[in-house]
């Protein structure tokens, strides 16, 4: 059995068939997963300004302009083991650098209020066993998590929900479309308006209260019965509620107050994009945005959008992500008038513009390791295939040598 | 999905009986049963009905690929999800510690399995569909948001 690192699930019953040291067939895992397992269709090669190169000089390189560099950001992380983590944090402090991951425009909020204790969570066992009521709010886990309703959440029995989704489990979902998993939850799904997030959660805790409320009564009050009647609800947080009400998190708050028996998880997209805000939330208090000086400095100018916008970095370092293709034009700009270092297994957009690309192991694949999983739980990840390719830990602990 | 009226219309509607059955009515059930082939009509092979003849052949195409229950699984719409791995009430009796519970399957008893990122239908006599006591049993569709599994 081996582990998926296809997304933030961490499947770890997956089986894999290797014949003559290549992947023939994966079982169990989703598309996702088996396409991440089976690797990239264009492999990253060592070039320094375009041209091909070798690892020990691209790594020279990279060093060279880490060093010149009087602003430098470390970027990424999200697609990088637990170990590969802990040493960019580590280099990032050696470099007096800013240090920011894909949480800054994804579920970092959430993750450092659920880190920092003020909501209830639980693990994804507890949501097999126990769970009856389940809330996808602002989350199309069917397509960026297959398998979570599958294995966690809606189908499966559990200890205390022998009869599963027939009978004894109830999916809701809130999002502003019909998506695949609002399409399972029949019956049960509230359309709301982009950015309506804030004023359907006010309804909720009205409703919950015993008000009337202003918005939706007759659904609203319906969906309020629902939940008060939970023995153990679970609301999966989604990227489009935390874009939705970030400027007033507090408010999720509230609501989680009125629901006792209920439980917040975040859905997380990315394989250990948990595992950096834990990891950096351990070395300094914060999940993301933070500059080491003397001490960690936590800004919001720290974050990737804000450092190009202001153009206060001069140098970046990408492991494991590929911002380039998840970034605002007016922001890419400045991204490509910099010199950009790419460590990743695969071509990427970014790896196209970067000025030094370091070839890397794909993890979780090619090289073990562990991560964290979306609820919090650590897995390893075991090496499924012999690889040549260095791991990006052991290219970050490289690359701090040649500094 | 195809219908039995969707056939007949297509058939010399002449109710000649060389195909042994009593009406075409009756050989349009068995055809889309696939208990019979368009062969069996002899009349339909006939010049004058070569329009309607390819015409059928086009509309019992999709079928052809199907397993006895009738079951076809398109594996373009497929994510591998696997809802109708836990979802099927044989994969539950059959594999009660493994993909009744959302685990990946312990035995080779289930009918759905997941190869590949897309899932794969064995064992289709357990399928509750097959058999004498059949039942019109839709657990595998109903948790597909994509559509990928289709009976016809």
């Amino acid at each position: 059995m081996s582990t998926c690192p296809g997304c933030a699930l961490l499947c770890d019953d997956i089986e894999v068939v290797v014949e003559s040291g290549r992947i023939k067939e994966t079982r169990n895992a989703c598309r996702r997963g088996a396409a991440r397992i089976k690797g990239c269709i264009n492999r990253l090669a060592p070039t320094i300004d375009q041209k091909p190169s070798d690892i020990e000089s691209a790594i020279k390189k990279a060093a060279g302009i880490l060093k010149d560099s009087k602003s430098p950001m470390l970027f990424g992380f999200s697609n990088s083991t637990c170990e590969a983590q802990v040493k960019g944090i580590q280099l990032a402090k050696k470099l007096g650098a800013m240090i920011d991951d894909t949480s800054s425009f994804c579920q970092g909020l959430l993750i450092e209020k659920i880190l920092q204790k003020k909501f209830r969570t639980c693990t994804l066992e507890d949501v097999r066993n126990k769970a009856d009521v389940l809330v996808y709010w602002g989350s199309d886990a069917q397509d960026s998590q297959p398998r979570h309703l599958s294995r966690f959440s809606y189908f499966p029995r559990g200890e205390s929900r022998q009869r599963g989704y027939e009978e004894d489990r109830i999916a809701i979902a809130i999002d502003v479309r019909e998506s695949n998993t609002a399409k399972i939850c029949k019956g049960h799904f509230y359309r709301i308006q982009p950015k309506g997030d804030r004023e359907f959660i006010l309804a909720l805790i009205d409703a919950l209260s015993g008000k009337v409320p202003a918005y939706e009564p007759k659904k609203i009050l319906e969906l309020a019965a629902i939940l008060k009647k939970a023995e153990f609800g679970v609301i999966f947080v989604g990227i489009g509620l935390t874009y939705s009400i970030k400027e007033d998190f507090d408010i999720l708050v509230s609501l989680a107050d009125k629901l006792p028996n209920f439980q917040i998880m975040p859905m997380v997209g990315h394989y250990n994009m948990r595992g950096f805000n834990e990891n950096l939330f351990k070395e300094t208090g914060f999940v993301n945005r933070v500059r080491f000086h003397d001490t960690a400095v936590h800004d919001d100018k720290y974050s990737i959008i804000e450092a190009l916008r202001e153009k206060s970095i001069d140098a970046l370092l990408v492991a494991g992500s590929d911002p380039l293709s998840s970034l605002t034009r007016s922001l890419i700009r400045h991204l490509a008038s910099i010199p950009v270092i790419c460590i990743d297994p695969c071509v990427t957009m970014t790896s196209k513009i970067a000025a030094v690309t370091i070839p890397c192991a794909v993890s979780g694949v090619e090289s073990g390791g562990t991560a964290v999983r979306m609820d919090g739980k650590k897995i390893g990840l075991s090496k499924i295939i012999e690889s040549d390719y260095l791991t990006d830990e052991e290219l970050l602990v490289r690359l701090m040598g040649a500094l | 999905m195809v219908t039995v009226l969707e056939i007949y219309q297509l058939l010399p509607k002449t109710n000649c009986k060389i195909c042994g059955e009593s009406t075409c009515m009756a050989f349009s059930v068995s055809l889309l049963g696939r208990k019979r082939k368009i062969s069996e009509c002899t009349p339909i092979l006939e010049v004058n009905f070569k329009k309607q003849k390819e015409k059928l052949e086009a509309l019992l195409l999709p079928s052809a690929g199907a397993e006895e229950t009738g079951m076809i699984v398109h594996p373009e719409l497929c994510t591998g999800c696997g809802n109708c791995v836990v979802a099927c009430p044989v994969d539950v009796a059959n594999d009660p510690k493994g993909a009744a519970i959302g685990c990946a399957p312990t035995n080779d008893k289930v009918i759905f399995r997941v190869v590949d990122g897309k899932v794969v239908a064995s064992n289709i006599k357990e399928c509750r569909r097959f058999g004498k006591n059949r039942v019109l049993c839709y657990a595998c569709i109903d948790p597909c948001p994509t559509g990928a599994i289709e009976f016809v």
